[in-house]
């Protein structure tokens, strides 16, 4: 950590502005934006007061922040069980905090150009853009466009960002805010809640199947910008919600940090379905702590997939808390070369009858690595409760790697628990068979991924499933030396 | 009209060779069967025509209307009109047969041309009829958990759509009961006509009863020893393969 005063630049000059004299080649875009407010790089507590002040925030929010950044401090990295890549990460030389300044926009004639530009170049398709027009999405550190379908507010559900969560709805977002993940909960849910900016807020009162589905695009548009999102989704009573999250990066030459902190609060009877189809660039760490809190009657259900980063360790999690809740992981996760996702899930028991189900999917192809790691905890004291983990692991070449450490947890004998695990090859045999039939190699490999996921894939938003084939599409196509 | 010219081929796996001077010329619409014992090398003079990567071609050219097909990938040479059915189908888990072959049709389209679904499906269903095969077919996994008469099947289906200029049954009848057999035999009857190549690769007889070839090759020791009429597969089948070991293998 450095105790150096940081610089704070309020009106960047062409100088500040980190994206520029960036080589903008094919697949490494980026627009001059420009930023507002800017903290500076390196995390100090004037960092902290910095951002506090910049989002005028509460007294209890700025303590809350500056007691986070002693618990990230005094926090070792976790390199006793995970990778030692960690330890490359520079935390003097990131960005915390930059905003466009821009207030949410409530069309989508309102967005600017430059944004919709982005959008364009990541390939979403027409429809998709237009159904954006019903979306929060996420530009840098604030949301640069929010706009909730008509149908959906008078509902009663309240679709924000997490900075006018706290000016607008205070009370219900602190009875929540911090209780699923508590800051201490591992260093980088502690540097999130020291630092965190942007993010979704969403609110359903009781009773409300919510109609279309909550989506946010997130990306990363600076240089060493780290991005700290803070999402906190509460369902009532009886109520149900679907929430959509999908982010793309542009390449950068030096590492990334995205570091997001998710909540999620099942009330009683409540359904949430989280979904994420993650695109990170080559350089990003993605280290995200995800985790829900189901009560009586609840369910909670994760999709997750990554592709891309330098390193993702991410295992989205659901506390079973109220009896006959359910919780379900199912993750898609795609290491290639030079990549490590080291994804999984973790199942906390905590009531009577309570079930689980865990379904990961991994691919490695060339020397990309992915593990599976996965928590099930099942105490004594309890009695009916049910775990169901599949792991299943495919190798695109002889290079890549493969790991599981399936950690089921299940005291007592009353109840029931299932575990599989397989690791299968794409064969010579098989891309061959498929050329012969006159599929190019990218082709074959990208058809042999896609039928390996076909089961999860199945179960996603049409939109979401038809953006991951087009992702190993083209993850596969590069693939191909 | 086209025309497949293998000449003077010699294969190797590894260091060891296989094929060892093949001569082989095959025009549209004509049936080639190329018999032998196993180990004669007719499996690899399959596969090396078509490219598989573990076949060293060490000599000789295989040439497709008078240009040689060597330096093409086994999928260039697939587009450019050979199609190899196998005779060990690989498994796509979760890859729908209607997909895959959408996928091989869609690869044959130049860029920017998108196949047409409707006509598409349309074409696939008049094929399943033509080789009674049920609809509920092509949406299994490509030969996942399939019986054996039920790969060669989808072998047969593939060559329907595809339409090469011609096509290398490997052992299309190995692994089958007569009633499978009987079934594959009259789908890849079907196919034939005047568009169509064939070289039927087989141990027995057999698959001859039911796909009666214009010309009879005998293979042994990686050379073609004799060649003939429909006849020969008959005089083979009688005598049994000693009588080529003995009496056919040239000086």
């Amino acid at each position: 950590m450095s105790d150096e005063p940081q610089t704070i630049a309020l009106g960047p000059t062409a100088a500040d502005n980190p994206a520029a004299g960036i080589d903008q080649s094919s697949g490494n875009f980026s627009y001059d934006m420009k930023y507002e407010f800017d903290a500076g790089s390196g995390l100090n507590e004037r960092t902290v007061e910095y951002i506090s002040s910049v989002k005028k925030e509460a007294a209890w929010l700025r303590e809350f922040r500056l007691n986070a950044l002693k618990t990230f401090q005094a926090k070792p990295l976790p390199t006793h069980w995970a990778t030692r890549d960690l330890e490359n990460i520079n935390f003097d030389k990131i960005r915390y905090y930059l905003s466009s300044g821009q207030k949410p926009k409530r069309t989508w004639d309102e967005v600017p150009e430059d944004i919709k530009r982005t959008f364009e170049r990541l390939g979403i398709p027409e429809q998709e853009r237009k159904f954006l027009a019903g979306v929060e999405a996420q530009f840098d550190s604030e949301a640069a466009y929010s706009n909730i379908k008509e149908t959906v507010a008078k509902q009663g559900v309240i679709f924000v960002n997490s900075t006018e969560a706290l000016r607008e709805h205070p009370e219900i977002f602190r009875k929540w805010f911090g209780k699923v993940i508590p800051t201490s909960d591992n260093k980088f849910s502690a540097l999130n809640s020291a630092v965190f900016s942007g993010g979704s807020f969403i609110y359903v009162p009781p009773g409300i199947k919510v109609s279309h589905p909550l989506q946010a695009y997130f990306r990363i548009n600076a240089e060493n910008f780290g991005q700290f999102e803070r999402t906190l989704i509460i369902v009532d009573e009886g109520s149900e919600v679907t929430y959509m999250e999908g982010c793309t990066a542009p390449k950068f030459s030096t590492a990334t940090l995205h570091s997001a902190v998710v909540e999620l609060v099942a009330l009683k009877g409540a359904k949430i379905q989280y979904i994420t189809v993650q695109n990170w660039a080559n350089n990003v760490f993605n280290l995200v702590t995800k985790r829900g809190l189901a009560h009586e009657e609840a369910e909670i259900k994760w999709i997750d997939c990554n592709i891309g980063s330098r390193l993702t360790m991410k295992y989205p999690g659901v506390v079973l808390k109220g009896r006959k809740s359910r919780g379900e992981v199912l993750s898609i996760a795609l290491a290639n070369d030079g990549q490590h996702q080291d994804t999984g899930a973790k199942m906390v028991h905590a009531a009577d009858e309570t079930s689980s189900n865990i379904i990961a999917k991994s691919i490695s192809v060339g020397q990309g690595r992915s593990t599976y790691r996965g928590v099930v905890h099942i105490p004594r004291h309890l009695k009916g409760c049910k775990n169901n983990t599949e792991c299943d692991a495919l190798l695109i070449n002889t290079n890549s790697r493969t790991d599981t450490y399936p950690a089921i947890t299940v005291r007592g004998d009353r109840h029931a628990v299932q575990h599989e695990a397989s690791v299968s090859k794409v064969s010579e045999e098989q891309i061959f068979y498929m050329k012969q039939r006159g599929l190019t190699e990218g082709q074959a490999m990208s058809l042999s991924v896609n039928g390996f996921i076909n089961d999860l894939a199945r179960q996603f938003p049409m939109e979401y499933s038809v953006e991951l084939k087009r992702l190993i599409d083209l993850e596969m196509e590069g693939s191909v030396g | 009209m086209s025309l497949l010219e293998i000449n003077d081929l010699h294969v190797a796996i590894g260091e060891k060779p296989i094929v060892r001077g093949v001569t082989l010329a095959i025009r549209s619409g004509e049936v080639h069967a190329v018999m032998g014992p196993n180990g004669a090398g007719k499996s690899t003079l399959a596969k090396a025509v078509a490219g598989h990567p573990d076949y060293a071609i060490t000599g000789g050219d295989v040439l497709l209307d008078g240009r040689s097909i060597l330096d093409m990938e086994p999928d260039e040479r697939a587009r450019a009109g050979l199609f190899l059915a196998f005779q060990y189908p690989s498994e796509i888990p979760g890859v729908s047969i209607a997909n895959f072959l959408r996928a091989a049709l869609q690869a044959r389209l130049g860029d920017g041309e998108e196949l047409d679904a409707s006509a598409y499906y349309r074409r696939l269903y008049e094929k399943m009829d033509m080789l009674k095969i049920d609809r509920k077919f092509t949406s299994r996994s490509v030969n996942d958990g399939f019986s054996g008469g039920e790969k060669k099947r989808c072998e047969i289906l593939q060559m329907a759509m595809i339409e090469p200029k011609f096509a290398l049954m490997d052992e299309t009848d190995s692994g089958l009961d007569i009633d499978a057999l009987k079934i594959v035999a009259e789908g890849a009857e079907r196919l034939r006509g005047p568009g169509l190549g064939m070289l039927l690769i087989t141990h027995y007889q057999r698959l001859l009863n039911y796909i009666v070839p214009d010309f009879v090759h005998v293979m042994h020791e990686g050379r073609i020893v004799k060649s003939g009429d429909k006849s020969l597969a008959l005089e083979l089948d009688a005598k049994g393969y000693d009588w080529v070991k003995k009496d056919l293998v040239p000086a």
